[in-house]
């Protein structure tokens, strides 16, 4: 299969790549959110860890992706969607629009997928650690107030 | 003269041999004549046309049956291995089946789990049609031994079906024996040898088989061309045609016969034979290379199947924590495969890495670089290097490989699968 010419680009020059330190470090970390998701069996794993402010803005991003290239590309463009954005706004993101961006074939919207269902992992991650209630019970959130 | 390097400075290194290879430029020099001036129908017994015809096959056959150490009468020319395993298969089993059509118990057959598909459908078919079959579990490296086919037979075992040298891992069962043993039972042997012959000295006799598909595209020789020998004497080996009509190739496969494609599988059939042992060592040599410097600079990378017991052209590595169809795009100026799920349709990792109980992981983060008539020790040097940089950048984006300098156990983290 060919790959677009943005696939291949976040594939060679991806964005945001890193943790915020060791898996025991930002585990203990109130304003990290960490989302894993797939599993090596199924050849694919996403790892997003976003730093949230206390306002829940999502200062900075950082991924790590096991998976083809069309993965790797759809966590990256992630990172650079979310960064920037409230938790809120970033929850907004659908794996259509990271399809669309990448020009991604049918059998690689999953790879998409994967990437909007970390973002979510991590922001669940994050409120949960945080003490911040769920978006869904929550219709004024506070990072509308900011 | 059409020229014969392997490729042109910008296109790809081609380490796919397994799928299939580029034609000998001497194939196709022989073939040419057979399109435009000797295009006569072989069995058009009444002039010069279909008599030249003939002779071109008649040629090929004396080729193609010297590389196997068969008698000429004894090799049909079919359209490659998939048609030549089928009409083996199902050709032999409506044969010496047990019982008439329709009725169950007609038979069992013994193959393995991690045969070629154009094994194992036709194969399933048959269980369909009231045969039974055995899928042999390989063992992790791979090599299917007479032992275990013995464990297999079964008094109404009419057909045994192992392949000679697996296409994905290159590892060699043990043909010889289990030809040996099927001939002691008077069991029917058929071995698709679309792999090994070309490439290791073969001969029917010697080794003990009924009944052996090869294809022409992966020796050098055009594609939709290949052959199946079928024993005549001790025993005789019968086989129900798959598809009838007028009468070619001994009423075992009707058709006008592909002429060209034939003179060039015999033509590919006489080259490999000239060549073999000097291209098996230069091979063999060049591929140890390969996989000893591949180990030497990247971590965690298990070469998969038996160490020795391999063909000289095939590698099937894994690289830990790197995903096979990510790394491919790393190595895009190669041109190779792997058995990772995102690479094929069905979004599964390879049956045939799973088969071996390698695990998932290694299966999805596997590649398969099988080297060929015009592959260079240049070329492999710079895919040495390719791969070492892919693997290193992908590394730097793997968690996987984040837990493993953690000391993490992968294989204890319960994961949540989407
Ligand atoms: C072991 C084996 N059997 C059968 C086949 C099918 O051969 P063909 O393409 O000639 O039908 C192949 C090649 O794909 C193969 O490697
Ligand atoms: S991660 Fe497997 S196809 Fe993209």
């Amino acid at each position: 299969m060919a790959y677009s010419n943005k696939v291949i680009e976040h594939y060679e020059n991806p964005r945001n790549v890193g943790a915020f330190g060791t898996s025991k470090e930002v585990a203990a970390r109130k304003d990290i959110g960490i989302g894993i998701v797939g599993a090596p069996e199924c050849g694919d794993v996403m790892q997003l860890q976003i730093k949230v402010s206390e306002q829940g803005i999502i200062e900075d991003a950082k991924f790590k992706c096991f998976g083809c290239g069309s993965a790797i590309a759809s966590s990256s463009l992630a990172t650079e969607w979310i960064k920037g954005k409230t938790v809120d706004e970033a929850l907004t993101i659908r794996n259509t629009q990271i399809v669309e961006e990448l020009s991604l074939p049918p059998v690689k919207i999953h790879c998409s997928v994967l990437a909007e269902d970390s973002i979510r992992s991590a922001i669940e991650d994050w409120k949960k650690k945080s003490g911040a209630s769920p978006a869904s019970q929550s219709p004024m959130p506070v990072t509308q107030h900011a | 003269m059409i020229s014969s390097n392997s490729s042109t400075s910008n296109s790809p290194i081609y380490l796919d041999h397994a799928a299939t290879t580029r034609c000998d430029p001497k194939v196709v020099e022989a073939m040419l004549p057979y399109f435009t001036e000797m295009f006569g129908n072989a069995g058009s017994r009444n002039h010069q046309f279909g008599w030249q015809a003939e002779d071109g096959i008649e040629i090929a056959r004396e080729h193609a049956a010297k590389l196997i150490g068969a008698q000429a009468k004894e090799v049909i020319f079919t359209s490659g291995s998939t048609e030549s395993n089928n009409l083996a298969i199902k050709g032999a089993a409506e044969i010496y089946a047990r019982a008439a059509a329709g009725q169950t118990g007609r038979g069992h057959i013994i193959t393995a789990a991690h045969e070629h598909k154009a094994v194992l459908d036709p194969i399933r078919r048959l269980m369909r049609e009231g045969f039974d079959a055995t899928f042999i579990q390989p063992p992790p490296d791979g090599v299917i031994t007479a032992e275990m086919v013995k464990a297999a037979l079964r008094p109404d075992t009419i057909l045994v079906s192992i392949m000679w040298a697996n296409n994905e891992l290159g590892t060699i069962n043990e043909v010889p024996e289990i030809g040996r043993l099927c001939h002691e039972k008077e069991v029917i042997f058929h071995t698709d040898a679309t792999q090994w012959v070309g490439k290791m000295p073969t001969n029917v006799e010697a080794d003990q088989i009924d009944l052996l598909s090869w294809s022409g595209h992966k020796m050098y020789g055009p594609k939709g061309v290949g052959g199946l020998y079928v024993r005549r004497r001790k025993p005789r080996v019968r086989l129900e045609a798959l598809q009838d009509g007028g009468g070619q190739e001994r009423g075992m496969r009707s058709g006008t016969q592909n002429v060209s494609g034939i003179v060039g599988f015999g033509k590919a059939c006489e080259l490999c034979f000239n060549e073999m042992e000097s291209e098996g060592n230069r091979l063999l040599a060049m591929r140890n290379r390969l996989e000893a410097e591949l180990k030497k600079r990247i971590e965690v990378t298990v070469v998969n199947g038996h160490p020795t017991k391999r063909l000289p052209n095939i590698s099937n590595i894994s690289f830990g924590f790197v995903e096979g169809e990510s790394l491919m795009m790393g190595v895009r100026e190669i041109a190779c495969s792997s058995g990772s799920a995102c690479t094929s349709a069905s979004l599964e990792p390879s049956y045939v890495l799973k088969s071996l109980g390698i695990g998932d992981d290694l299966a999805h983060s596997s590649l398969r670089l099988s080297l060929g008539r015009w592959t260079t020790e240049a070329e492999i040097d710079s895919a040495i290097v390719m791969i070492e940089t892919a693997v290193n950048h992908l590394r730097r984006l793997s968690p996987l490989y984040d837990l493993h300098k953690e000391g993490v156990d992968l294989s204890k983290i319960v994961w949540q699968a989407h």
